[in-house]
């Protein structure tokens, strides 16, 4: 992983999230229903989609570390399930706010989008403790990497149950504006609200990764100095 | 002279189930646990809900939430007799398949839950069901079978997640609830219109659900399974 | 008389006496080159050089905590180690760690047993893991001289007939090599004689032993391995002219 294309990509996504706003306020038009309001569906509804798309890239870097991909591979794990986790919230939050302002409640247990984030926010919540409580940095990098298969590959699965269970107990009426019958300002609107969060995704992905890994060749480069143990001392980030 | 034997994987998983059978029969302390609680947690229910009967949608919760938590003791227990003995080293150290020992474990808590159901159910029907337990019979065993399979599969692979790990009953319980939320979700719709007074049709979409869920846990467990086991 | 115990270095600065690569053409039984393990954060072993023969005797000698017990479970393959190169019976490790399987004895401090089961049943288990008969239970139960105990909880036997169960269970596959630590502690004189027997020298048989009786391990050992404090390789090499007192002062 080296420093170079970071800047590019940084200042590709800064411009593309400051597209994807303007268009959201400017060019998109105004919900006939939910008027000003609607229009964190171009933050909330992108976001939920990259995180979900991260926990499951997550599942996969956590199969090839297992499949002898190396601690490189963990640490690519660790970081999209990071990030992902973050942008979970995001969409909790924003999701609450949407809910809030659009039904005057925080929160309703018939968005099913919003249900399954709680479970798989709730679910990834347990990566860190889990890697915290295993001492031996091969053993913990070997359980978080079954975790991440095993939750990434919960994922979708718990989507589709949830909505599932939610179109059977409560027959949709309020159409969602994700629902495909959009209209074409509103869909490119949202497409390139999806390609921004999606490249400042993968920016910040990159941007960890790097940090990551930089700061243990210099610890290990310190340690090597010092001659002192060779073995990293007890975390539950993964030692590159 | 060392005649090298190999030895596959269904022959290994049968050893492993005799062994662990054996040593069940000898303690018995799981089941009985595991019955003790399941029932304590519907007399809970019983005053938590203010139910004297239940039926359809308390039903069906009423009889999973004490499964589930009845559940997590059980996977919490898996690999005890393994940790107390070092059974993993002595496992290692045959030319058994790793993968093995988790279809084996797998296995032998699917054994344990219909066990506990065997009592459960049959108790459930006499304290709190309101509907006759009799006629809906058939359709809840499939869906408790089903139900058993998938959470003893993922109970397995967290078991085997937290073999390693410090504190192990607090990691288990936080893993196996959000997991078991789908499989959860799909025996509550599926049993909800069976334990209803006029008992409707099983709708056959949720069982389905519920053995997708367990086949892709399966696979999973199938791929990862070998890696828990090792060192 | 051919070298069956070497190390593979000549630079190693901690070991203090080093022998030549012995040029043999067979697949050595051990072969290590700069082996590096570690416990939690603490390295256990460092920079360790070895090469045992296909049927070799190898004293392991070190104080407690030098590393013996990590050394056994790097070799049987329950562990693996953190740099260097390991191959154990011809198979790479940790890669080939799944053709290892089964063709290894161990005797721990641990009798590897499940203490509520019977030496039958644990026996039984361990046969059917290996896919062995149930008459090669028996014999073994015979050779070890536990058919009065067989049908006790390994739980509620002394220390020395858990010992011999133990064993027992070790030789179950009659398996290449056998990684004995301290085989001999907890037996009286007669049940001694009787488990020396059934782990002697034989054709094909590898032996690595940790033990902490200096001047038995160099007697029936052709080589010797001495472990020192803080992960240090005192000494790898043959056992013939090495006195008790010699392998004690490496100790520190």
């Amino acid at each position: 992983m080296t420093v170079r294309g970071l800047r590019p990509l940084s200042i590709l996504s800064v411009v593309l999230v400051a597209v994807g706003f303007a268009m959201a306020f400017l060019y998109a038009p105004l919900d006939t229903d939910q008027g000003f309001r609607q229009k964190i569906f171009y933050l909330h509804v992108p976001i939920g989609i990259v995180a979900l798309i991260g926990f499951v890239i997550g599942g996969i870097h956590g199969l090839r570390y297992l499949r002898g991909g190396g601690s490189e591979a963990d640490l690519r794990s660790y970081v999209h399930i990071h990030q992902s986790q973050i942008l979970a919230v995001s969409v909790l939050i924003t999701g609450a706010i949407w809910g809030k302002t659009a039904w005057g409640a925080w929160w309703r247990w018939d968005e099913p989008f919003l249900v399954s984030f709680l479970i798989v926010f709730l679910l990834y919540c347990t990566y860190q403790p889990l890697r915290l409580s295993i001492d031996d940095p091969r053993r913990q990098a070997r359980a978080a990497s079954v975790f991440a298969v095993v939750a990434g590959a919960f994922v979708p699965i718990n989507f589709a149950v949830v909505r599932m269970a939610d179109a059977y107990l409560h027959p949709r009426t309020l159409s969602n504006a994700a629902d495909g019958s959009m209209p074409t300002p509103v869909l490119v609107t949202f497409l390139t609200c999806l390609v921004a969060i999606s490249v400042l995704y993968a920016t910040l992905v990159r941007y960890e990764v790097l940090s990551k890994s930089t700061t243990f060749r210099l610890r290990a480069l310190e340690r090597r100095a010092g001659g002192d143990d060779l073995i990293p001392r007890r975390s539950a980030v993964p030692q590159a | 002279m060392s005649a090298q034997t190999t030895i596959s994987g269904p022959r290994a998983v049968l050893a492993v189930l005799r062994k662990d059978l054996r040593l069940e029969l000898r303690s018995f302390e799981l089941l009985p646990a595991m019955g003790l609680l399941a029932l304590g947690t519907m007399i809970v229910l019983r005053f938590a809900l203010d139910q004297e009967t239940v039926e359809g949608d308390l039903a069906a919760g009423s009889l999973l939430v004490p499964l589930l938590f009845a559940s997590l003791l059980g996977i919490s227990r898996l690999f005890a007799g393994e940790e107390r003995d070092a059974g993993i080293q002595q496992y290692l150290l045959s030319p058994a398949p790793a993968g093995a020992l988790l279809a084996a474990k797998v296995l032998g808590l699917t054994a344990v839950l219909v066990a506990l159901e065997i009592v459960l159910v049959p108790a459930f029907g006499l304290l709190l069901l309101g509907p006759e337990l009799l006629p809906v019979l058939p359709e809840l065993v499939l869906v408790l079978l089903l139900l058993d399979l998938t959470l003893a599969t993922l109970g397995g692979i967290v078991a085997g997640i937290a073999i390693g790990a410090r504190s192990r009953e607090l990691i288990v319980p936080i893993l196996v609830v959000p997991l078991a939320i789908p499989a959860l979700i799909a025996a509550q719709q599926a049993l909800a219109p069976v334990l209803e007074p006029g008992a409707e049709a099983l709708a056959w979409r949720w069982p389905a659900v519920l053995a997708i869920y367990a086949v892709v846990l399966a696979l999973v467990g199938s791929v990862v399974g070998e890696y828990l086991v090792e060192d | 008389m051919r070298r069956l115990v070497s190390s593979t270095t000549k630079t190693t600065s901690t070991t203090t006496k080093t022998d030549a690569i012995p040029a043999t053409d067979a697949t050595p039984a051990i072969l290590a080159k700069g082996l590096l393990a570690a416990h939690g954060r603490t390295p256990v072993l460092r920079d360790l050089s070895l090469r045992v023969e296909s049927g070799a005797t190898v004293a392991l000698l070190g104080a407690n905590g030098s590393g013996k017990t990590t050394l056994l479970a790097l070799l049987a393959g329950l562990r693996s180690h953190h740099g260097g190169e390991l191959s154990v019976l011809g198979h790479a490790l940790p890669a080939e760690r799944w053709a290892l399987r089964g063709k290894v004895g161990v005797v721990s401090h641990q009798p590897l047993l499940y203490r509520d089961l019977t030496i039958r049943e644990n026996l039984d288990y361990h046969a059917r893991l290996h896919g062995l008969s149930a008459d090669r239970t028996e014999a073994v139960i015979q050779e070890a001289e536990l058919q009065d105990r067989a049908d006790q909880p390994v739980g509620a036997l002394s220390r020395g007939l858990t010992a011999r169960a133990s064993v027992a269970r070790a030789l179950l596959a009659d398996p290449p090599l056998l990684l004995l630590d301290e085989p001999l502690a907890n037996l009286d004189p007669v049940a001694a004689e009787l488990v020396g027997a059934l782990i002697a020298p034989r054709p094909g048989r590898t032996r690595v032993i940790a033990s902490h009786d200096p001047a038995q391990a160099l007697q029936e050992s052709d080589g010797v391995i001495v472990l020192g404090p803080s992960a240090t390789t005192r000494y790898v090499g043959p056992s013939d002219g090495m006195t008790a007192a010699d392998v004690e002062a490496l100790y520190r």
